[in-house]
C-alpha cells in the first residue's frame, strides 16, 4: 500500500466510528419520515378536496356556482342545514362547507358582490396543515370564473369590477372546537407558525448549549484527569452527578431566559405588525399556563441533561464527548421540524407516539396546546417528561458508581450484543438482583 | 488495627483479570511500597482501595471500614494522588485546594488546610496564578499538598514524585515523611527503585496480577543477595 494509501486508510478508520455514522443514520431516518409526510400532502393536493355545500339561493347563478364546485371537488353533503353539513365535514375529514346564501344572485345583479359563506374545518397549525385548505381557495377562482362567463353572455350591462370578481368570501374558521368568525385559516396558520417556530427553536437551542456543557464538563474532567480525584474525596456519587446537572440547570434557565426576553420583543414585535388579535379569539395563555410551559421547559432540560450525563459517562476525552452532543441534538430537532411542519393533533399515530416519546417535544406543544385548551395533553407532557427525569438520573447516578465511568466503555460480553445499553442495563439489574 | 488490610483481592475487567488474588496489610504509620512492571496490577489496586473502582471479589478493609460497604466512610480518612492527576485548569492553586478543602470542611478547619497546602507546595506567588500556567512540576507540587492537607489517615500515592526534578523530589519526599509522623499511613507506588527504598517500611512486589515478594527493603535484598531494591526488582520479575 501506497503512503497516501496508509494515511487515507488510518483517517477513515479514525472518523468512520460508530459514534459518527448513527448521527447520520437517524438523520436520514428522520428525513425519510417526514418525506414520507409530505408524500401524504401531496398525495392529498392530487386529489380533489371535499367539501359540503349548500346552496340556500337556488337561482340560476347559485346553481351555475354549486355545478362548478361539483365538478371540481368532492361533495359529501350537499342539503340545507348548516349544522347537519359541518357535522359531516367534521366526520369525513372535509376541508369546507361553502354556503350560497339568499340573495346572492340578487346582489351581484344588482352590481353587489355576492356572499359566499366558507366555514372552514382547520385541523392544524402547521405548514403543512395549511397546505390543503389552499385547493379550496382555487375552487372559488374556479367558480367566479364561471359566474364572469354567465354574467357577461346573459348579463352584459353588469358592472365590470363585479364581473371580474363577483364573489366576496365570508370566512368563518373552526378549529379545535373553537369557532371564530372572520378569519381564515391561512392568517390564523401564519400567525401561529410564527410561535410554532420560535418556541421550539428556542428550546432546541437551550437544550443543545446546556447539554453539551454537561458532555464536555465529563469529557473534560476525564482529559484532565480531575475526575478521579473528585470521586474519592467525602461526597457521594449521587450528589456530584446532581451537583452537575443542577449547575448546568441553572447556566441552562438563564440562557432560556435570555432567549425567553428576545423572543418578547420578537414576538410584540410580530403582534403589533400583525392584522389579527389572537387574544380576540380566547388564544391566550394565561399565568397558569405560562407556569405550566415554565414547568415543562425545566423538566425537558433537566430529562436533556441527565440524558447528556449518561452519554458523559461514555466519554473518554473532550472530542469523544463533542461527538456525543450529537444524539441530543437529533434528539431536539426531530420534534422541532415536525411541529415546525404539522400539528401533533393531525400527525399520524407513530409519529404522535414519537413525539410523545421525546421529551423535549412537550415545551415545543405546550403553548399552543394550551392555548386550545388542550391541557390534559400538557399535564401528561409534564408527566412523562418527570417521569423520563426520574429514571434517566436514577441510570446516571448507577452509573456513576460503575468503573464504566472511568474505563468508559461497557464490559466486551456487552459490547458484543446488538443492542449495548440494553446489555449493559441488564447487566446492572442483574448485579443489583 | 491495620491501615489497610486486604485478603484475596481480585479485580476483574469483563474476562481479563487485572489482579488476581492478591493479600497484603499495611499498618499504622507505616509506609507500604507497591511496586512492579508496567501492568502489573498497582494502579488497579490503588484505584480499588481509593473507592473509585468496583471489588471483584475478595475482602478489603481501611482502618476497619469495609471498603464496599462503608465506602463513604472509608473516603473520610483515605487521600489519593493519581499518578496523572490534574486539577481544575481555570482555578488559581489557591482556588483549587479552597474548592477540595470545602469536602473537608466538617472534618477540619478548611484555612488551616489550605495554609498547610500552601506550605507543602511551596508555590510562593505562582499559587495565586491560573493552574493553565503551572509546569508540570508546579503542578504536581500543589496535588501533593492537596493529597496532604488534609492529614488523612490513609495516603494513597501514586508516583507521588512524578515529573519532580532530584531537589523537589526530595522536598517532598521530606513531607511525606512528615505528614507519616504525624500519624499518616502511607501506600505507594513507585518506579524510582531509590526512592521506594529510601521512603518504605515494607515493599510487595506486584506482577501479572499476583504479589510474587514482600518484606522490608533488608529483607530483600538479603533474600536476592541484592545491593539495591532495583536488582531485587530485577531478580524477583525474572
Amino acid at each position: 500500500m501506497s503512503s497516501i494509501g496508509t494515511i487515507v486508510r488510518k483517517e477513515v478508520k479514525e472518523l468512520l466510528t460508530p459514534s459518527t455514522l448513527v448521527p447520520i443514520l437517524i438523520m436520514a431516518l428522520v428525513f425519510a419520515m417526514i418525506g414520507n409526510f409530505a408524500s401524504g400532502v401531496t398525495v392529498s393536493l392530487a386529489e380533489k378536496p371535499i367539501i359540503g355545500l349548500i346552496d340556500q339561493d337556488n337561482s340560476n347563478l347559485s346553481r351555475l356556482a354549486c355545478e362548478n364546485l361539483s365538478e371540481n371537488s368532492k361533495v359529501i353533503y350537499n342539503g340545507s342545514s348548516v349544522e347537519t353539513g359541518l357535522s359531516v365535514v367534521e366526520n369525513e375529514s372535509g376541508l369546507a362547507l361553502m354556503v350560497i346564501p339568499a340573495g346572492f344572485s340578487s346582489d351581484i345583479l344588482s352590481n353587489k358582490s355576492g356572499t359566499v359563506q366558507i366555514y372552514w374545518e382547520m385541523r392544524g397549525a402547521g405548514v403543512m396543515d395549511s397546505v390543503p385548505l389552499s385547493t379550496v381557495s382555487g375552487l372559488l377562482v374556479g367558480m367566479d370564473r364561471t359566474i364572469s362567463t354567465s354574467l357577461m353572455g346573459d348579463h352584459p350591462s353588469t358592472d365590470p369590477s363585479i364581473v371580474i370578481s363577483p364573489t366576496k368570501i365570508n370566512d368563518t374558521t373552526i378549529f379545535k372546537g373553537r369557532e371564530m368568525v372572520g378569519i381564515s385559516p391561512l392568517v390564523i396558520s401564519s400567525v401561529m407558525s410564527q410561535q410554532a417556530t420560535v418556541v421550539p427553536l428556542i428550546v432546541v437551542m437551550v437544550i443543545i448549549m446546556a447539554g453539551s456543557m454537561v458532555i464536555t464538563s465529563m469529557g473534560s474532567e476525564k482529559e484532565n484527569k480531575t475526575l478521579e480525584t473528585l470521586l474519592t474525596l467525602p461526597i457521594s456519587r449521587t450528589s456530584i452527578v446532581f451537583g452537575k446537572l443542577i449547575g448546568a440547570a441553572i447556566v441552562g434557565l438563564v440562557m432560556a431566559v435570555i432567549y425567553m426576553v428576545g423572543f418578547g420583543y420578537y414576538m410584540s414585535s410580530m403582534i403589533s405588525g400583525s392584522s389579527i388579535d389572537l387574544a380576540k379569539y380566547g388564544l391566550t395563555i394565561d399565568a397558569v399556563g405560562f407556569i405550566l410551559v415554565g414547568i415543562s421547559l425545566f423538566l425537558a432540560l433537566f430529562a436533556a441533561l441527565a440524558l447528556c450525563m449518561i452519554l458523559g459517562i461514555f466519554t473518554k476525552n473532550y472530542k469523544a464527548a463533542q461527538m456525543m452532543t450529537m444524539p441530543i441534538t437529533f434528539l431536539a430537532l426531530i420534534p422541532m421540524f415536525i411541529i415546525i411542519f404539522s400539528d401533533f393533533s393531525t400527525l399520524p399515530t407513530g409519529m404522535q407516539v414519537l413525539m410523545f416519546a421525546i421529551p423535549f417535544s412537550h415545551p415545543m406543544m405546550a403553548m399552543q396546546n394550551l392555548m386550545f385548551g388542550n391541557t390534559s395533553l400538557v399535564l401528561a407532557g409534564i408527566g412523562y417528561e418527570a417521569i423520563f427525569c426520574i429514571v434517566t438520573m436514577f441510570i446516571a447516578v448507577t452509573l456513576f458508581k460503575k468503573d464504566i465511568l472511568l474505563t468508559g466503555r461497557i464490559k466486551s460480553s456487552s459490547r458484543k450484543s446488538a443492542f449495548p445499553i440494553a446489555s449493559m442495563i441488564k447487566d446492572l439489574i442483574s448485579r443489583k438482583g | 488495627m491495620f491501615a489497610v488490610e486486604i485478603n484475596d483481592l481480585v479485580k476483574s475487567y469483563g474476562p481479563f483479570k487485572a489482579v488476581k488474588g492478591i493479600s497484603f496489610s499495611v499498618s499504622e504509620e507505616e509506609v507500604f511500597g507497591l511496586i512492579g512492571p508496567n501492568g502489573a496490577g498497582k494502579t488497579t489496586t490503588l484505584r480499588v482501595l481509593s473507592t473509585l473502582i468496583e471489588v471483584t471479589s475478595g475482602k478489603v478493609t481501611i482502618f476497619g471500614h469495609d471498603l464496599v460497604k462503608e465506602a463513604s466512610e472509608v473516603r473520610k480518612v483515605i487521600s489519593y494522588l493519581p499518578e496523572d492527576a490534574g486539577a481544575y485548569k481555570n482555578m488559581t492553586g489557591r482556588e483549587y485546594l479552597k474548592f477540595i478543602s470545602r469536602f473537608f470542611h466538617d472534618l477540619q478547619d478548611s484555612n488551616a488546610m489550605v495554609d498547610k497546602a500552601i506550605a507543602i507546595a511551596q508555590l510562593g506567588e505562582r499559587i495565586d496564578d491560573k493552574i493553565d500556567t503551572y509546569s508540570k512540576g508546579m503542578a504536581r507540587k500543589l496535588l501533593v499538598a492537596r493529597a496532604l492537607m488534609i492529614g488523612p489517615k490513609l495516603a494513597i500515592l501514586d508516583e507521588p514524585t512524578s515529573g519532580l526534578d532530584v531537589l523537589n523530589a526530595q522536598e517532598i519526599r521530606k513531607v511525606i515523611k512528615k505528614t507519616v509522623s504525624e500519624g499518616t499511613s502511607v501506600l505507594l507506588s513507585s518506579h524510582n527503585m531509590l526512592e521506594v527504598e529510601l521512603m518504605c517500611d515494607r515493599i510487595a512486589l506486584i506482577d501479572d496480577g499476583l504479589i510474587i515478594e514482600s518484606g522490608t527493603p533488608i529483607e530483600l535484598k538479603r533474600k536476592y543477595n541484592a545491593t539495591n531494591i532495583e536488582e531485587v526488582f530485577v531478580g524477583a520479575v525474572r
